[in-house]
């Protein structure tokens, strides 16, 4: 391959100024404020700290609390993003083998996409109201006595059916497309050399969709850690109290609304050293396992 | 919200016509977390301050909910932009008022005005809440309310009883309210109502160091109190009996059962009445929150809720006597009566609540009055406030241990172990902020 070389050594670094701008401005600096507050006990107003040393990462660590949080999030994280992959990518096969009315029923599943996450949350909360939610009623039909908001599990299982519900179509969009790029010759020879579609979809399918697959994998990670901070807001209406919530929730409690910047940056220094063993995990031992072409 | 944006834009262009008109015009800045109908009434009262005077001209700047207009103003004092004035609420109260600095103290600001400033202008229990150990007001009290209970008159004469003044009457009308079809009781904010108000209106010291007034250091919360753990026991045994409903540590999922018409009794602020009017589907009174019989010198004023006006610092003398005339108008007993009547939180003033009853409001809405009658009712020794660092935080542990409590993953007298262990750590992280 030939190598683009630049006559000007300065230049590429201008070119990539503004970018790094960016990248300095809005994360390397406010990340390396939030490491400088977190071995400090600050007074909100900025008129006195007094350095404590690694004491926050202690508090946070051997808290109970912070624990069982710890533990919801791991949970909500793996349901979240291996449901959502899963059933982004049966909706996927299924829609890659209708023929008529594909587009209509492709655009059906893709338009949960633009619904932003606190409107899914508020429509959720309605439809699981302790009061009035069509769901809740389901529930009880089945004998089932739903209180979210009171019920830790109860208010669990309606966070992450309404974080699934609007990560599936972006999955789908992703699994479709991934789909229709391979090659017919491919699977029409995979036909030829084996019966069971089941097998052939396991064997030869997926393994060709595993970059489209592993590209998702870290994106519904993320969205399971951080974007579903609006559907928890709206889902526990502004008072956690006894419901379920994610670390990032967590680090909002503690640093916007109680006021503890020494708490709150510590907790999200810890969560920012838990996404990046994450990524490297990903990109190390996963990544292996992907076949590009 | 479009609404709220269409009075902004308004009020910009009013200020640029005003402004061009007279240069020598005062801006200050006012930023709350009120919405909504509350919110209006915030611009309301604003134009009429504008309109009552040429020298200063208040831009009132809606910053969410309490919690967001105090993060906002944190984060805009950090960085020199603090508005004039800052809505905090009544537990946000030690955040702001131990940030020494930050803000000039309501007495200071009006006398150095040239304004005379009378503590005792202000009804009791409104006086201490934001003031320091001394008694000098640092807070200009604002939208102030008190927990109260709303009656379902329907529901009481069904089941042929009269509304009770004491816990123990409760119990003992409970299960023919019951009986009657109705969820007998029902509250909006437990940790209000049943936590901080339960000390003040059975005079119990809520927190060592003359409840958080005297020191931040090492003050320690006393959720223990046997008192205290014996209401939530009575409270929990309530709800397995189907005395008390509990839906969650949201207000208005516990307010709709008793809109509905569903519940007997709704311990609720009296700053609710404005809404309740509009929801409720059946006739509704109100009285004093109850408090135990059996507790020696129980039943004096409760705390107030609600919010106070905090002038912060570092702005010019023209702002300040600007922010003080403000002030001095909000506490006129005319603006009070106006604030008063159209949102339904009390007037703090003796000269306002006078007006309000010479001018007949309380024989035609005698609800709106229950409120100021038991904020003025003869105080005792822990009822002026409390004044406790990081308290948003604790009332969050507190909400998540009741929710337990209800829930039945614990019990009252472990909840409150937990409490006061973990709000107890709190408060002594909050001593070395101020280091």
């Amino acid at each position: 391959m030939k190598r683009v070389q630049f006559n000007r050594p300065l230049l590429p670094y201008l070119l990539i100024l503004p970018q790094m701008a960016v990248i300095v401005i809005f994360f390397y600096w406010p990340s390396a404020q939030a490491i400088q507050s977190s071995f400090y006990i600050e007074d909100p107003f900025g008129f006195g700290a007094s350095f404590v040393g690694l004491a926050n990462y202690k508090d946070i660590l051997t808290s109970g609390e912070y624990l069982r949080i710890v533990n919801f999030t791991v949970i909500f994280t793996l349901l979240v993003t291996f449901l959502s992959l899963a059933i982004g990518l049966l909706l996927a096969v299924k829609a890659d083998k209708v023929l008529r009315g594909a587009s209509a029923y492709k655009t059906l599943l893709i338009s949960v996409y633009a619904v932003a996450p606190p409107v899914a949350g508020l429509i959720g909360v309605m439809f699981f109201d302790q009061h009035i939610g069509p769901f809740t009623k389901l529930a009880a039909w089945f004998g089932w006595e739903m209180r979210v908001g009171i019920d830790y599990w109860d208010t669990a299982i309606t966070m992450i059916t309404i974080s699934v519900w609007k990560q599936i179509p972006y999955n789908f969009i992703f699994f479709l497309s991934g789909l229709q790029g391979i090659s017919r010759s491919v699977v029409e020879a995979a036909a030829i050399d084996c019966r069971s579609p089941t097998r052939r979809f396991w064997t030869v399918i997926l393994p060709l969709l595993s970059p489209t697959a592993f590209f998702l994998l870290i994106i519904n990670m993320t969205y399971a850690l951080f974007d579903t901070f609006g559907i928890i807001d709206t889902t526990v209406k502004d008072k956690a109290a006894n419901n379920p919530i994610t670390l990032v929730y967590k680090v909002y409690m503690d640093g916007f609304r109680g006021n503890d910047i020494g708490g709150s940056s510590a907790q999200s220094v810890i969560l920012m050293l838990v996404v990046l063993v994450l990524t490297v995990f990903q990109f190390r031992f996963i990544e292996r396992r992907v076949h590009y072409n | 919200m479009s609404g709220h944006k269409l009075f902004l834009s308004v009020s910009v262009a009013a200020g640029v016509l005003a402004s061009s008109a007279a240069q020598a015009q005062t801006d200050i800045t006012w930023w709350h977390g009120m919405s909504g109908h509350n919110g209006d009434v915030i611009n309301e009262i604003a134009t009429k301050f504008n309109d009552a005077q040429s020298e200063c001209a208040l831009t009132p700047v809606s910053k969410g909910t309490y919690e967001e207009a105090l993060a906002a103003g944190i984060a805009a004092f950090r960085s020199g932009e603090q508005p004039n004035i800052l809505q905090v609420f009544d537990a946000g109260a030690a955040t702001i008022i131990n940030a020494k600095g930050a803000t000039i103290a309501a007495e200071d600001l009006i006398n150095n005005a040239g304004h005379d400033f009378d503590r005792d202008a202000f009804i009791p229990g409104v006086r201490n809440f934001y003031a320091d150990a001394d008694g000098k007001f640092i807070g200009m009290p604002f939208n102030s309310s008190a927990p109260i209970m709303y009656i379902n008159t329907e529901a009481l004469e069904k089941a042929g009883v009269e509304a009770p003044k004491t816990w123990e009457e409760f119990e003992a009308i409970a299960p023919k309210l019951k009986e009657a079809g109705y969820v007998p009781l029902v509250q909006s904010q437990l940790t209000w109502e049943f936590t901080e108000n339960f000390f003040s209106r059975n005079d119990i010291q809520f927190a060592s160091n003359n409840n958080g007034y005297d020191s931040v250091i090492d003050t320690t919360i006393n959720v223990t109190a046997p008192e205290h753990v014996m209401m939530y026991d009575k409270l929990k045994a309530w709800a397995d009996e189907g005395y008390f409903g509990y839906y969650g540590a949201g207000w208005s999922d516990n307010q709709k059962v008793f809109e509905e018409n569903k519940a007997a009794l709704w311990i609720g602020s009296s700053g609710s009445f404005g809404g309740l009017q509009k929801t409720a589907t059946m006739p509704f009174s109100a009285t004093f929150l109850p408090y135990w019989n059996a507790i020696e010198g129980a039943g004096v004023h409760s705390f107030i809720g609600g919010a106070a006006l905090f002038a912060m610092a570092g702005k010019s003398d023209a702002e300040n006597t600007c922010t003080a005339s403000f002030f001095q108008f909000l506490t006129s007993p005319e603006i009070q009566v106006f604030y008063h009547k159209s949102t339904g939180y009390v007037p703090i003033t003796t000269a306002a609540y006078d007006l309000a009853k010479e001018q007949g409001y309380y024989e035609e809405k005698p609800v709106a009055e229950v409120g100021i009658k038991q904020l003025s009712l003869p105080g005792g020794d822990w009822d002026k406030g409390y004044r406790l660092g990081f308290y948003p935080q604790i009332r969050e542990i507190m909400e998540r241990e009741y929710g337990r409590i209800f829930s039945g993953e614990t019990t009252p007298a472990e909840a409150m172990e937990t409490i006061k262990k973990e709000g107890d750590a709190l408060l002594s992280r909050f001593a070395k902020t101020a280091g």
